[in-house]
């Protein structure tokens, strides 16, 4: 016990903790995430590997590691073995700054984050967390393959527009919070109680970071750099084996991260009225705070077997015309409330505003159309 | 040729409204949709474990049909053999000795009836073309033989088809002897109804003949 004070070895413990809870919930999220679109689909899903199938990820897991390591001849052997081990490194490095519970910093108590104390939380895991999309840009660039390169390209333009929104959404947060670490945040929702929860004022923001982050971790309906009917694979093509389970552990890994993220900037973290206030039990708050994950990562896996996939130019057209506007008008808004010292529940009325307005303009706005095809000429002379 | 003026209908798309543009109903819709179905509710069945359906008009094996006697029921005329697309049946046709009992009321029977399931694409035309009902498929469907030989079923082989299913339940016998088959007992021909159910608002539901797609 007295070895745990030492910061290092609490660390290591919270690495292991971290890293063991992350890839068995990948796992089991596959099942999951398996199970929900076959029952959708009015199929049985996995249900061959032991009772309703539950071993199935272990058989996976034991598949991926036992198979043919396959590296074709043509790619640059360097940067495709780099690509998949970026991939994890990248979404487990910005898991480190999120804080899975109430997280203490006195020696010897077990801190619920591998690395408490960081001012620059929110920051830290957009600048890493982005660096994800160099994964797949050099997985698509190494693999030497003409779709594994046009996969790459469109993840890379997609990543780009998308990072704009998801960083926008959370100045608002920031600003309000006066503080741009993830732990202090989810403190001060937590200490004003239910009213606190900073979705009640950021309705729009809490809308628009869910989207940007959807597409930030090229998930269905934003999935255009792996989409099969076009692409074969996407920038996984030419990849296999293990290589190919880490490129998908490292998605999965994004999607829980977002989902933590989303859970504690704006729907109060471990906090739930009577059920885990700020003295509450640590067990209470880390169930409360896993259930939430839990809500929106189904919530996610829901929509991508709803959702059809977007358009190439729906999607940058959603994040360049609609979510970067919303999101700058939206940080406006909360710059003039806390200037002019106006009570925090105008942010509510104002959000539905900015919300009203935007569809407003989409609905009755004449902006100039992009004409596409030839108006119909005199001798069809039909209009339309 | 040009495609005449009164024949071109032009669409525009239509006008969303405020919620629509928002996309978060529609999106609220689709999850409703999906949540729904999320009620343990499945169309798989579990093959090998539960039997397979089948519907009623499935095509598997053949089978020869005994007459009443339990005498073979074909009277070797060869429509099956040529009606067969995959030429996969023949027959050698003999006369039926005359005043035998065994074979009283018959001219003609099979001497020999081969029919080479390999071969056979399942079409059921066998069955269509036949005058009195003595080539029938049934429902057995998971065939398997070690050789060539083996799936090229004689007679008897055929015949023993029918002893096997005929009390099956799911292939009964479905003529009786003296009488032609099916078609053979029509007056008029039943009314068909279209081969696809169309929507009353569709534009082809409008046409002259509905459900019917004209040239």
């Amino acid at each position: 016990m007295e070895l745990l004070k030492n910061p290092l070895i609490m660390a290591g413990v919270t690495i292991a903790v971290v890293l063991g809870g992350i890839l068995g919930a990948c796992s089991y999220l596959i099942w999951l995430e398996r199970k929900l679109s076959a029952w959708m689909q009015d199929r049985l899903g996995p249900n061959r590997v032991g009772p309703m199938g539950l071993l199935q990820p272990i058989a996976d897991g034991g598949k991926f590691l036992l198979k043919e390591d396959v590296i074709p001849d043509h790619v640059n052997k360097f940067l495709y073995l780099m690509a998949p081990c970026l991939s994890l490194i990248t979404t487990m490095l910005a898991f480190a700054v999120v804080p899975f519970g109430p997280v203490s910093h006195a020696p010897g108590d077990f801190p619920f984050v591998i690395a408490p104390g960081i001012d620059l939380g929110i920051v830290f895991v957009f600048a890493v967390g982005s660096l994800a999309v160099y994964a797949i840009i050099l997985g698509g660039w190494a693999s030497n393959n003409k779709y594994s390169a046009l996969g790459s390209l469109r993840a890379s333009a997609q990543v780009v527009s998308y990072e704009i929104p998801l960083g926008m959404s959370v100045v608002g947060i920031a600003l309000l919070n006066h503080t741009m670490s993830v732990e202090k945040i989810l403190m001060y929702q937590a200490e004003q109680g239910f009213a606190g929860w900073n979705v009640w004022y950021q309705p729009v923001a809490a809308l628009i970071f869910f989207t940007a982050a959807l597409a930030e971790s090229n998930r269905l309906p934003f999935d255009l750099t792996e989409c099969e009917q076009e692409l074969v694979g996407g920038f996984h093509t030419e990849y296999s084996a293990m290589k190919f389970a880490m490129f998908f552990l490292g998605e999965y890994t994004h999607v829980i991260t977002i989902s933590f993220l989303t859970s504690v900037l704006f729907f109060g973290g471990w906090h739930f009225p009577v059920i885990a206030e700020v003295g509450s039990p640590w067990f209470l708050k880390v169930g409360v705070l896993l259930l939430k994950v839990l809500l929106i990562i189904v919530l996610i896996q829901m929509l991508r077997w709803t959702i059809p996939r977007f358009r190439f130019d729906q999607l940058m057209g959603l994040a360049w015309k609609v979510l970067i506007p919303m999101a700058t008008l939206n940080v406006v808004i909360v710059m003039c409330v806390l200037e002019f010292e106006l009570p925090r529940f105008w942010l509510l009325p104002l959000s539905a505003g900015l919300f009203a307005t935007v569809g407003l303009i989409s609905t009755q706005g004449s902006l100039p159309q992009r004409s596409l095809t030839a108006a119909p000429t005199a001798a069809h002379g039909h209009g339309h | 040729m040009p495609i005449n003026e009164s024949d071109v209908t032009w669409v525009s798309e239509p006008k969303m409204n405020f919620w629509e543009s928002t996309f978060l109903p529609a999106i609220f819709q689709g999850l409703k949709v999906t949540a729904s179905h999320i009620d343990g509710h499945t169309v798989t069945q579990q093959y090998p474990e539960e039997p397979v359906k089948l519907p009623m008009h499935y095509r598997g094996v053949h089978r020869l049909n005994r007459d009443d006697q339990g005498r073979v029921k074909c009277v070797a005329c060869m429509m099956c053999a040529t009606a067969c697309p995959a030429n996969c049946i023949s027959i050698i046709a003999t006369e039926a000795p005359k005043n035998d009992p065994v074979w009283e009321g018959r001219d003609k029977y099979p001497a020999s009836f081969e029919l080479d399931e390999l071969r056979c694409i399942y079409c059921g035309m066998c069955e269509e073309a036949c005058p009195c009902d003595a080539i029938e498929l049934t429902h057995i469907y998971d065939l398997t033989g070690k050789t060539r030989e083996e799936m090229i079923f004689n007679k008897d082989k055929l015949l023993s088809v029918f002893d096997q299913t005929k009390d099956s339940g799911v292939d009964p016998v479905r003529t009786h002897r003296g009488k032609l088959s099916g078609t053979a007992d029509f007056q008029s021909l039943p009314p068909l109804a279209p081969a696809t159910s169309v929507n009353p608002d569709d534009r082809s539901a409008k046409a002259s003949s509905p459900g019917v797609i004209s040239r």
